[in-house]
């Protein structure tokens, strides 16, 4: 949080959001994914921030948070290319274009480029198997993917 | 619409808005009313679908065509290798793969001039002829919709649409007329069984909830759809979300339970927002909340959210999970129909196993349990996929073999290639082999081919995939979504996973596979909860029908399919290389030697199997195995 004036704002709509709650006891979960749609990640302050306002144990809280795969506490680029790797996609060679843009972008699966524009990551399953492999960028989907529509992929994205 | 006050309002309602569905009910030659169903699922939209409906309605309105002909979109028409779709009532015309580009001649050649599109018809595979009709498509000929019933057929954001096609009739009968064990004794009667992957019979979960005496109770509908390659639920969801209400509250009535939740994945966002939309119009019309149709009876739903654990598809799991904790399974007994949510009896139901409940409530336990097979009835949807010709979501009766869905139903292997096997269950499941092809699908005969029914994922692999790859594949993701807390599972398939690697590096003796056999059966004995105890299925299973391949590369060193990168070695044929030096010139370790315009040669020594030359060779000189 370089930004201080920006990330305080953060914190008050979170807190508006928790204070709109009716019962805070079992609304862990959806706090995590909300304080996640606000921050795009979820920091060690985050989750202090959130212990303190429902109550809860750090501890349980940190358990929560590494329990579950769709929480991160590293932030990510601003384009998240993620590689559907369900059986569909993996029987379709799901894995060559997990290659192709490992070396592309220079990362591996799960980290972030340098400039913080471009994160690889792999995801189970989107559910769209007909379109096996299925690359998606943020939102939006790619399918039937081939290794050699890669970087055209990734110049759409380029700022 | 306003309030529906009694089951007579919402029969008066649905007689009222039948006609609305009379152009694609009724088959015709061709009429001067149509309409223009187009695929809403998440396969179809990824596919730009939003953008090819407000195309075809700006040019309906181009051409005048506005009072005549109504576009809208629908539920997935399950034939998802070729959408987007575009589906013509009433004449049953099937477009496929329809770009929003097409829009233009499509309404200009179909509506305005009366000719079908022949472009965009589907062509069938096995006779290579252009198919005008829905009905005349293999794909659907041996196809039975219960639960998809209203998938492309209504629009899944209309209430009015579901009414009309008998909705909520199903929770007004029984609210109105029938006792909760009537209900329940329906249920039962109609044999129908989890079709989350258990087969455990609905009914009697239900009398099971409905016996303990407590003032709270719950209904929870499993969502949780983390089978890799199953996507019924998601469908289902999003298409006919209104289905799925109604049997909750059916089952609520049933166990005397007043509030329910559906534990969704996070990652189907189009699924959560119909879903959202549904409960708010139901909520509007008094079909949900207080005091239901006028009655005694009050129920009302409440949407939880998965983050990604696979282990949360357990229903103790899962319980875990909304009660906001990490989604850690427990041993039961206690049973969550005597001891669930918050320590309260709880019915969890999977989607697929609710969509069929209206069905069974209007048309008799009688009708329902005369489909299928003996142990199993009903309908089962399966998600084909993989290497099949027609990727996409069917349902078919129990009872049926292998073979009628992946050559009849399926259209056969992709790209001509040889059959292999096909994996059903997930990661929970085994492998289906060539020989098994004609055994009749049920609960009871894919275990005792070693496999599972599970959610009814099924994916077809053929002769370019390796059988120990694909094992391999399931047990990283056992071991990744293992949750940790019991040492078999959390240890042991950490290790089968090692196993599996040595074998596919070729560094693996006979007795590795003798302990691997062991350890995996030492597994499915003691692990705490169902992921655990079915993780080393894949491994059995393969292992049991193509121990051939596993023997080849422990004592051969070799992968027959050319998958396993370690033990593929690259040669080149002498007769075929023609020295252009390409090879030699895009290695990375610099292991080809060979001057201009002779015969080129590779260091298998130094060889680090990268496969660059193999794509770079102009004339296939050289050969990888």
């Amino acid at each position: 949080m370089q930004d201080t004036a920006l990330s305080k704002e953060l914190y008050q709509e979170l807190e508006s959001y928790i204070d709109s709650l009716e019962s805070k006891e079992t609304a862990l979960i959806e706090v995590l994914h909300r304080a996640q749609n606000i921050f795009g990640y979820i920091p060690k302050d985050v989750q202090l921030f959130i212990g303190e306002k429902l109550n809860v144990p750090a501890s349980k809280i940190y358990g929560v948070v590494s329990f579950y795969s769709y929480f991160t506490t590293e932030p990510k680029g601003k384009y998240v290319f993620s590689v559907c790797t369900g059986t569909a996609c993996f029987v379709r060679k799901a894995d060559a274009i997990v290659k192709e843009l490992e070396k592309t972008l220079n990362i591996k699966t799960g980290e972030t480029t340098e400039n913080k524009l471009y994160t690889i990551e792999c995801l189970r399953c989107v559910g769209a198997c007909g379109l096996a492999p299925v690359v998606m960028v943020n939102d939006e989907v790619y399918g039937k993917v081939k290794v050699e529509d890669i970087p055209k992929i990734i110049s759409k994205y380029s700022e | 619409m306003n309030r529906i006050d009694s089951f007579k309002t919402l029969m008066d309602k649905q007689s009222e808005l039948m006609p609305i569905l009379n152009l694609r009910k009724e088959s015709m030659e061709s009429s001067e009313y149509k309409e223009l169903l187009i695929c809403g699922g998440t396969g179809c939209v990824s596919s730009q679908s939003n953008l090819l409906l407000e195309n075809l309605n700006s040019e309906i309105e181009k051409h005048g065509l506005s009072d005549k002909v109504k576009a809208s979109i629908t539920g997935c028409f399950g034939f998802c290798e070729k959408g987007p779709i575009v589906k013509v009532f009433p004449e049953d015309v099937f477009y496929v793969e329809v770009t929003p580009d097409d829009a233009a001649e499509l309404v200009k050649s179909h509506l305005v001039d009366g000719h079908k599109l022949e472009r965009l018809l589907y062509e069938e595979p096995t006779i290579k002829e252009k198919v005008n009709t829905q009905h005349e498509m293999e794909f659907y000929k041996k196809q039975e919709r219960i639960a998809l019933r209203n998938c492309g057929l209504i629009n899944p954001e209309l209430i009015e649409e579901y009414i009309a096609n008998r909705g909520y009739e199903a929770l007004g009968r029984c609210i109105s007329e029938m006792t909760p064990e009537e209900v329940i004794e329906e249920v039962k009667l109609s044999g129908l069984r989890g079709r989350g992957g258990g087969g455990f019979p609905t009914g009697l979960k239900w009398e099971f909830t409905r016996r303990p005496k407590s003032e709270v109770k719950y209904v929870v509908c499993n969502a949780d759809e983390g089978d890799p390659g199953a996507f019924m639920d998601r469908s289902i969801l999003e298409g006919d979300p209104h289905s799925i209400i109604e049997a909750m509250a059916i089952n609520g009535y049933a166990v005397g339970a007043q509030k329910g939740f559906v534990y969704i994945r996070a990652e189907y966002p189009l699924a959560i927002s119909r879903l959202r939309t549904a409960l708010n119009q139901a909520r509007e019309s008094g079909l949900l909340g207080n005091n239901i149709m006028g009655t005694d009876f009050s129920f009302d739903i409440e949407i939880k959210y998965g983050a990604g654990a696979f282990v949360c598809g357990e229903e103790t799991a899962l319980i875990h999970s909304i009660e906001g904790s990490r989604g850690e399974p427990t041993t039961k007994p206690p049973f969550p129909a005597e001891s669930g949510l918050w320590e309260k009896p709880t019915s969890v139901n999977n989607v697929e196993t609710f969509a069929n409940v209206p069905s069974i409530i209007l048309k008799g336990a009688s009708w329902f349990n005369k489909i299928g097979s003996e142990t199993s009835k009903g309908t089962k949807v399966f998600a084909l996929a993989g290497k099949i010709n027609n990727v996409g979501l069917v349902e078919v009766p129990m009872g049926i073999t292998l073979r009628e869905i992946i050559y009849e139903i399926g259209g056969g292997i992709k790209d001509g290639k040889a059959f292999k096997a096909v994996q059903t269950g997930g990661p929970s499941g085994g492998c289906i082999t060539a020989d098994q092809l004609d055994v009749a699908i049920d609960y009871e005969s894919l275990s005792s081919i070693g496999s599972m029914m599970g959610s009814g994922g099924m994916i077809v692999i053929d002769e370019d995939n390796c059988i120990v790859d694909i094992a391999k594949f399931y047990l990283e993701f056992t071991v990744e979504e293992s949750c940790g807390k019991c040492t078999p599972c959390r240890v042991g398939n950490k290790r089968l996973y090692e196993m599996l690697t040595k074998i596919t590096e070729g560094k693996a003796t006979i007795e590795d596979l003798d302990a691997m056999k062991n350890l995996a059966e030492t597994i499915k004995m003691t692990s705490l909860c169902g992921l655990g105890q079915t993780a080393p299925n894949p491994v059995l299973s393969t292992m049991n029908f193509f121990y051939d391949e596993y023997l080849a590369h422990v004592q051969d060193k070799t992968c027959p399919s050319g998958v396993c990168q370690s033990l593929l070695k690259y040669t080149v044929v002498p007769e075929k290389c023609i020295g252009c030096t390409k090879c030699a010139r895009v290695c990375p370790v610099s292991c080809i030697s060979g001057k201009v315009k002779e015969v080129h040669y590779i260091d298998q020594k130094a060889c680090i199997k990268c496969g660059a030359c193999f794509d770079a060779c102009p004339v296939n000189a050289i050969t990888k195995g």
